[in-house]
């Protein structure tokens, strides 16, 4: 299969062009050059995803203009088609000049010498009562065979929800992994001394406010069902941990206990949340009803235990203490009791992040001053770096355990990046005005 | 050779997700005052736009809320209220011991006085470690204030972690300036 850089950026950025790499080194010097120019663009409303990095092996798609979405406000076939080549899995091929939609038999040998291995076409109509019917269908062009289809009645407002729908659907058909570009995202911005918590969809794209604060606001968390988030409000002069039902706006308080009150962790059931509190003095792990109550000490030590997150399997809580002398990550029941430490490289290890099928542990460690992203293979231990940035922060895995978005620094900038977990293709998400930290990355929505 | 998931296949794929949690209104433990303001409730109120409705995405809709400051009242203080502190150290050094005393002495002398002590950091490293670290040495003044006699009920220790800076800048002279803890009445 042929390796095509994907330097395509959707909404067109006249001032990148494809360049082709062979290093890893020059993919992340060329993303930093990307970025620069990035900062000399207009600022845009919303974020833009910014893809470049080579795939080894990557599906070659069209993606053909919808019938009729040149009179529709969101361009549907650049969307899905943006949102497949983010995952690093795609490579979108060219489908200008031909009409089709979700009726249409595909010319198969005219789009394989094209090159192209599969094919999306549909169409988008305007309804009476105002919303928009979005249909397609998926062609596997190398055997002639339709793939299926789905259609969606959607408002204008969730137009881009039913391209992300489409992208869905085809990366599963064709990966047989979930995808994961309907779920959102939730990220802070600081701009001025104003704080605002966002929910975005995946591609960082349709951003609304859920918080606004003169205050800061950390550690974003979603509800394992994607209806709730917990986070940490500096809103009454001190850490307090919010949940927050995002639909309605409705919030309660769920830590505010004499001192800091942090880091909030659900558990996979949902039912409970682990937090850091220092009612007791020091800063400790404690279990918490998601309704609220009296929280039951989960950690005893005179150090540091704080950024708890539960294993996929709610039995085990990882979390970072600096009993040993240094931040370090370690692990224990969740039900308390005795730790094992898991790195042992580097003087600081923090902010662990579980992959769902509970094998890789992605972390921030220090190295020669630099706070790089790693991730670890909780098997054998085996540790890789996989970002070339120095100041990384808060990462969260994609609900299909393939991406990971986190937060950084370019050009003196806070910003968010995603990264396939072999840090081969990386995108920014970027233009968001201001500085953009804490991303945490949503459940799946339920079909 | 319309062969799609119509009608009932596009029905049970776009609803489906709207049934959510019903939550508890009681509020959990707060011993430090309301933080919600009314601003809060009513911008929820006047959410629900996106939600609901048949053939909508589910999950689409988000109410935004806006927290706004409320009003500090002036208090009566005395003297200088920063301790700062070396890297990664949450010893007070001998040099503020003074401004330790002199705290102490005004808040034994009215016991209805209360001060919160915000411990903060440097830009350097993690928002929660540094929350943490923050936090010991909020503690740290605490301690030294107990030992001269304040009692705890008078003073919380919290901390902002490095999302409050006292200056901006990463040289050194600005990291030292923002590795503190500030004695603040209420």
């Amino acid at each position: 299969m042929r390796s095509r850089p994907l330097t395509q950026i959707h909404k067109s950025n006249k001032y990148m062009t494809p360049t082709s790499f062979r290093h890893l080194a020059s993919l992340m010097r060329w993303i930093v050059a990307c970025s620069a120019l990035a900062l000399v663009l207009p600022v845009a409303a919303q974020l833009r995803v910014e893809v470049s990095g080579v795939g080894l092996t990557q599906l070659p798609i069209t993606i053909a203009a919808f019938r009729g979405q040149e009179l529709a406000p969101q361009k549907l076939s650049l969307i899905v088609q943006a949102d497949l080549e983010r995952s690093g899995q795609f490579r979108g091929v060219d489908g200008t000049g031909v009409a089709m939609d979700e009726l249409s038999r595909p010319d198969l040998t005219a789009w394989r010498q094209r090159g192209a291995d599969s094919l999306v076409a549909g169409s988008v109509t305007r309804l009476a009562d105002g919303r928009f019917d979005v249909r397609f269908r998926l062609w596997d062009l190398t055997r002639g065979q339709d793939l299926g289809g789905q259609s969606y009645a959607v408002t204008q407002a969730d137009l881009r929800q039913s391209a992300h729908r489409i992208a869905d659907f085809v990366y599963e058909k064709l990966t047989g992994d979930k995808g994961i570009f309907s779920t959102r995202i939730a990220y802070v911005t600081k701009v001025a001394q104003r704080y605002n918590l966002w929910i975005a969809d995946a591609d960082g794209e349709n951003a609304q406010s859920a918080l606004a604060s003169p205050e800061p606001i950390i550690s974003p968390a979603w509800s394992p069902l994607g209806q709730q988030l917990a986070y940490v409000s500096f809103e009454s002069r001190k850490p307090v941990v919010y949940v927050h039902e995002v639909a309605t706006g409705k919030r309660r308080l769920l830590a505010n206990f004499r001192g800091s009150n942090s880091a909030p962790a659900w558990s996979p059931d949902g039912r409970r949340l682990a937090v850091t509190l220092s009612r007791d003095g020091g800063s400790q792990l404690y279990l918490i009803d998601a309704q609220g109550g009296e929280p039951n000490r989960l950690s005893q030590s005179s150090s540091i235990d704080t950024e708890p997150v539960f294993s996929t399997d709610g039995r085990t809580i990882y979390f970072v203490s600096d009993r040993g002398g240094s931040p370090q990550i370690y692990k224990m029941a969740a039900t308390g009791g005795s730790v094992d430490r898991l790195t042992f490289t580097g003087s600081y290890n923090i902010s662990p992040a579980i992959s769902p099928d509970g094998k890789s542990l992605a972390y921030i460690s220090r190295v020669a001053g630099a706070f790089r992203l790693h991730l670890m293979e909780l098997a054998t231990g085996n540790t890789v770096a996989i970002t070339e940035t120095t100041s990384d922060e808060s990462p969260s895995f994609a609900p299909n355990g393939r991406l990971i978005i986190y937060a950084t620094t370019l050009q003196g900038r806070e910003t968010l990046m995603t990264t396939t977990l072999d840090g081969r293709i990386k995108t920014r998400l970027a233009g968001q005005s201001g500085e953009i930290r804490e991303p945490d990355w949503g459940p799946l929505q339920k079909q | 050779m319309n062969r799609f998931l119509l009608a009932l296949g596009c029905a049970a794929l776009l609803v489906g997700c709207g049934s959510s949690v019903k939550l508890d209104e009681v509020a959990v433990e707060d011993k430090s005052g309301a933080a919600v303001g009314a601003q809060g409730a009513g911008a929820a109120g006047a959410s629900s736009g996106a939600a609901g409705g048949a053939g909508t995405l589910a999950n689409s809709g988000v109410a935004p809320v806006d927290v706004t400051k409320s009003g500090s009242n002036a208090v009566m203080q005395e003297g200088p209220r920063i301790v700062y502190f070396d890297y990664d150290s949450f010893v007070i050094k001998p040099e503020f011991q003074g401004l330790i005393e002199t705290q102490a002495r005004f808040l034994k002398a009215d016991q209805k006085r209360r001060a919160a002590i915000e411990g903060h950091t440097d830009e350097t490293g993690g928002r929660e470690y540094n929350l943490a670290l923050g936090q010991k040495r909020s503690e740290a003044v605490r301690r030294a204030l107990g030992l001269l006699g304040v009692p705890d009920g008078q003073v919380e220790a919290v901390s902002y972690g490095k999302e409050k800076p006292a200056v901006q800048g990463t040289d050194e002279a600005a990291l030292a300036k923002n590795r503190r803890a500030e004695i603040l009445y209420r």
